[in-house]
């Protein structure tokens, strides 16, 4: 045997590079060993489960990138940016994985207008440092901006603006994609309906994103006017959140250790960007706006992996919610304190010990209330300590496999050691998919592959859409392996 | 793919005749195992079981030959074939072994070294190319069947536990030697477990079933555990056991 480690013979880039990128029409020598050419890098997602090895590339622009996937052998290639996903999205075991966290400058920034082309590796935080001081906001912020704007596009990230300004690529005027044959390639709705769409949540498989053009959001403050209200309980919440589109900003954080009559309560919070106005008298003088990061503190070493037990996070959201106002109204925020609460510890995902965690989000359509009530009410009876629960109301979808549609979406994080827990999450999936709903790729690290057609009814579009730009299968990646988004359910693939 | 979970997705079991492998596959087959190739030395007599592995909901199930006493190049040619045929193997179950007729093996050359080579040599032979191919493919576990037997050889059954305590050394090694590529290595330790091979003999303290095995095995899988015993209990029996003298631990009644 080889040395199974740090191993670096040159034959991925002997057969990659300049040759494989003149024959990159679909007849690619096929390379055994791609490991080559990177650094052989145990890699995760953000749950820190189910590691796998790949040749991590650290490209410092397009022409390389460009380089690397058209060099990429039988086991592929995809993109990663800062490893967000808490899943195995941006893992491709045996293969290579690209790294854009090289590709993050500004190519172009019309103040005026508010339009600014950036770097893929970019990330939406770094962006809203940038953007703010002039008047601008990056049009969608996830729960963490640690997000690169690759990623962004890749899962069609939203927001707590969903429900009135749609989805980050609601805002994407156009797109470089490198496609899978190593060439480069414009993206705008306009004249790629198809390729737009596909990439558009399409989980890296359709070629590397290594600049995008973003409409942003104009501003006059950098800071946020908020509504908070507590409700007592799920029925409650949902009747509040009735009144969503009338707030720019809304989420509610729910105590999924709640049961009986008190299943489902909450604190409502909701927000529009302050005007001058609103904040004249304190410091609406101030000309220069602020959304540079917090100073994130670090989760202390060697944590054990019961930290996060029910008994913790009971008394953590008990506290919570006594100390959430009943109702409280316009009170001004920092950018930080309402769109960053996640960042201030860095590594919070140590929390969750050895084992790791993993997220689990739901969207069920309005009208599939009973669907929601009866996952609230199995997590509350099987007393799963989630220490993040929140419940959304999301706008339209726009992705042929975009996770968002018009309804309900629920995310919770749940410790990935907790016994029990595979059937238990089995049993949640059964309850989506007859409500017609489905799960958030970007945060997956174990649906049954069966699943996936019924959640993504447009899979079969995308996946001819994809074998178009895609003909050899040169983007590869875990998740897609696992849940056979390209060539069906594994075991059932026809080989 | 393992998932986040620890659940597998494909199975290739070498000593796919053992019973403590059948229920562990059955177990994988009732989670997210959809492929499982069940290699052994009479692959015909597996049909039963193969049959009933695909009505419990496995797509690909497939019975082959393979002996631990075929040449190098055959177990070469068989992991080839799978790992080419079958894409990404998650999990190889390495569950071949005989418990041999120990008074003859002490006495007889012969079969003392069909006894090694069946439960120790032969199964390196087929172990080295998965390790490659699961290196290759970047990710997998590598579950070796090896005995509390093996921790401490007894004078009842020596030559067994010598075997044993190769596999699970050599195991072991390599599993540290893959430590970082993402590929593990599980080695699990059974005590005495009631099967076709234990029958007839006088069950030890601490026997166990097939089932409680494959249960011991899944989450191992699951944990990322480099070792497991089954039952668990057997650990520090085990640990006291390995530094009893040795005038006296030939004197022990087992």
């Amino acid at each position: 045997m080889p040395s199974p480690r740090g191993r670096r013979e040159g034959g991925a880039e002997a057969n990659g590079g300049r040759t494989a990128l003149a024959s990159a029409a679909g007849s690619l020598p096929r390379d055994p060993d791609s490991l080559d050419g990177g650094d052989p890098t145990l890699l995760t997602g953000w749950g820190r489960t189910a590691a796998t090895l790949a040749a991590l590339h650290r490209p410092d622009g397009a022409d390389r990138v460009a380089e690397i996937v058209a060099g990429a052998g039988d086991r592929g290639v995809i993109a990663r940016g800062l490893g967000r996903s808490y899943g195995d999205a941006a893992q491709n075991a045996g293969g290579r994985v690209v790294s854009m966290l090289g590709v993050r400058g500004v190519r172009g920034f019309d103040v005026d207008n508010g339009v600014i082309t950036v770097g893929a590796g970019l990330s939406i935080g770094e962006l809203g440092g940038l953007v703010t001081p002039f008047g601008w906001f990056p049009p969608v912020l996830p729960g963490t901006s640690q997000v690169t704007i690759g990623g962004a596009i890749a899962a069609d990230v939203h927001g707590k603006n969903h429900h009135v300004e749609g989805s980050f690529c609601d805002h994407v005027l156009a797109f470089a994609l490198v496609t899978p044959g190593g060439e480069p390639l414009t993206v705008t709705t306009a004249t790629e309906p198809d390729v737009f769409a596909a990439t558009a949540g399409g989980m890296g498989m359709t070629g590397v994103v290594t600049e995008a053009t973003i409409r942003l959001l104009p501003v006059e403050t950098d800071r946020v006017r908020v509504d908070t209200e507590r409700a007592s309980d799920l029925d409650d919440l949902m009747s509040r959140m009735e009144r969503d589109e009338e707030y720019r900003y809304s989420v509610a954080w729910v105590d999924c250790l709640a049961r009986a009559r008190r299943l489902g309560r909450s604190v409502l919070m909701r927000a529009e960007h302050a005007t001058r106005a609103e904040v004249a008298g304190g410091d609406g003088a101030r000309t220069t706006l602020d959304f540079s990061p917090p100073r994130a503190l670090s989760a202390p070493p060697g944590i054990p992996s019961g930290v996060l037990s029910t008994a913790t996070l009971r008394a953590f959201n008990e506290a919570y919610f006594r100390r959430a106002p009943r109702l409280e109204r316009g009170r001004i925020e920092t950018l930080n304190a309402y769109f960053r609460p996640l960042d201030v510890v860095a590594d919070w995902n140590r929390l969750y010990g050895a084992r790791g965690l993993l997220q689990y989000q739901l969207v069920v359509p309005f009208g599939a209330e009973d669907a929601l009530r009866a996952v609230v009410e199995r997590l509350a009876a099987e007393r799963a300590p989630s220490f993040l629960a929140v419940l959304k109301r999301f706008g339209p979808g726009r992705g042929m496999l975009s996770f968002p549609l018009a309804g309900w979406t629920l995310t919770m994080d749940l410790p990935a050691g907790r016994a029990g827990l595979a059937p238990f999450l089995d049993e949640l999936d059964e309850l989506v998919v007859e409500a017609g709903g489905r799960l958030y790729l970007a945060k997956d690290s174990r649906l049954r592959p069966e699943l996936l057609e019924p959640m993504y009814p447009e899979l079969a579009r995308w996946r001819e859409v994809r074998a178009r730009l895609d003909p050899r299968g040169a983007l590869r990646s875990d998740l897609e392996r696992r849940v056979g988004l390209v060539a069906g359910a594994p075991g059932r693939a026809a080989r | 793919m393992r998932d986040a979970l620890g659940d597998v997705q494909s199975a290739l079991v070498l000593g796919g005749g053992s019973e403590i492998a059948l229920a562990t596959v059955r177990k994988l087959v009732e989670r997210r195992t959809r492929t499982v190739v069940l290699a052994a030395r009479r692959p015909d007599e597996l049909t039963p079981a193969a049959e009933e592995l695909r009505a419990a909901g496995a797509d690909t199930v497939e019975c082959l030959g393979f002996d631990a006493e075929d040449g190098v190049e055959a177990h070469a040619a068989l992991v080839d074939d799978v790992f080419g045929r079958h894409g990404d193997i998650d999990l190889v179950l390495v569950a071949a072994g005989v418990l041999g007729d120990q008074e003859r093996a002490a006495s007889d050359a012969r079969a003392a070294r069909a006894l090694v080579e069946t439960n120790f040599s032969g199964l390196v032979s087929a172990i080295v190319p998965c390790a490659e191919r699961l290196q290759a493919q970047g990710h997998g576990t590598l579950c070796v069947l090896s005995t509390v037997a093996g921790e401490r050889p007894r004078r009842s059954n020596f030559v067994y536990g010598a075997s044993k305590a190769g596999l699970d050394a050599f195991a072991q090694g390599l599993g540290d030697r893959l430590a970082g590529t993402g590929v593990r290595v599980l080695v699990v330790r059974p005590g005495f477990v009631h099967t076709r091979m234990t029958e007839g003999l006088d069950a030890a303290p601490l026997a166990t079933t097939p089932e409680k095995v494959a249960e011991a095995i899944i989450d191992g899988i699951a944990s990322g555990a480099d070792t497991v015993w089954a039952p668990p209990a057997l650990r520090y029996v085990m640990s006291v056991l390995r530094h009893v003298p040795r005038p006296i631990f030939r004197r022990l009644p087992m």
